[in-house]
């Protein structure tokens, strides 16, 4: 079992693709506190491997990253 | 200034030179997810990619002139929506309203997709203070009037991008 991530805000980005979930993602960050945990859902296949990127350019660390009934689900906490 | 800040942020660079609706989307694209990653980002507008900047856009798509586009139905059942028409050039260049139709489908299909508008691409490198420079030499060679384009561009030249582009990490023509 792994730990509950407790999210303080909620991002749907299912049925968007390349380059919404990245830029949808970014917006909402801008918005959050330092430290406070975006939940982010995409179907985009694409989002993993650009979430991934996303985080490492931003600082903004990937807490988790997973998949859950053909959604990409993933875990933001903001730098 | 990339190079002499070691904490400025890094630099995209681009060369818009392209006017379909098609090749409109990679440059929108790579600016709106690099201006999301937090780079700076430029794009200048040149040649038939001037017209992207302009206030009502009016892109086509012209398989005619792209023979790998594949040519599909955005609407009907699965199986029939990926069925890949054959399309030989010579009834593509005969039947007016050709391109008007591919480019309905394909927007169509986009849209189905989940791809963003052209509008909405530019709308979010706008907000993302993506800089955006129409080719000055273009609009007089063209006779396009400044008010013709979105006031959040740039007008400039070869050498305002060079001196630009000179300090950005990554550059694209497209």
């Amino acid at each position: 079992m792994t730990d509950v991530i407790k999210e303080d805000q909620v991002l749907d980005c299912s049925g968007m693709l390349c380059p919404m979930p990245v830029v949808k993602t970014s917006k909402a960050m801008k918005e959050m506190q330092s430290g406070q945990v975006l939940k982010m859902v995409a179907t985009d296949p694409g989002a993993p491997p650009d979430m991934e990127a996303w985080s490492r350019q931003t600082g903004n660390e990937l807490l988790r990253s997973m998949t859950e009934g053909g959604k990409f689900i993933f875990y933001l906490k903001k730098k | 200034m990339s190079k002499s800040d070691p904490n400025a942020p890094k630099r995209l660079a681009l060369i818009a030179s392209k006017g379909t609706l098609d090749w409109a989307y990679p440059p929108f694209i790579l600016a709106s997810a690099a201006g999301a990653m937090g780079w700076e980002v430029g794009i200048f507008f040149t040649f038939y990619g001037l017209p992207l900047l302009k206030s009502d856009l009016h892109m086509q798509v012209s398989p005619l002139g792209n023979p790998a586009m594949p040519m599909k139905m955005p609407f009907g059942p699965e199986g029939f929506q990926n069925i890949v028409w054959p399309m030989p050039n010579i009834l593509m260049a005969n039947v007016p309203g050709f391109e008007a139709m591919a480019t309905s489908l394909m927007k169509q299909t986009f849209k189905n997709k989940g791809v963003a508008s052209i509008e909405e691409l530019r709308d979010m490198c706008v907000d993302l203070d993506v800089r955006m420079i129409g080719c000055q030499m273009t609009m007089d060679v063209f006779g396009f009037k400044r008010e013709e384009f979105i006031k959040e561009c740039e007008v400039g030249g070869a050498a305002m991008f060079l001196e630009y582009a000179a300090d950005a990490d990554v550059q694209l023509f497209i």
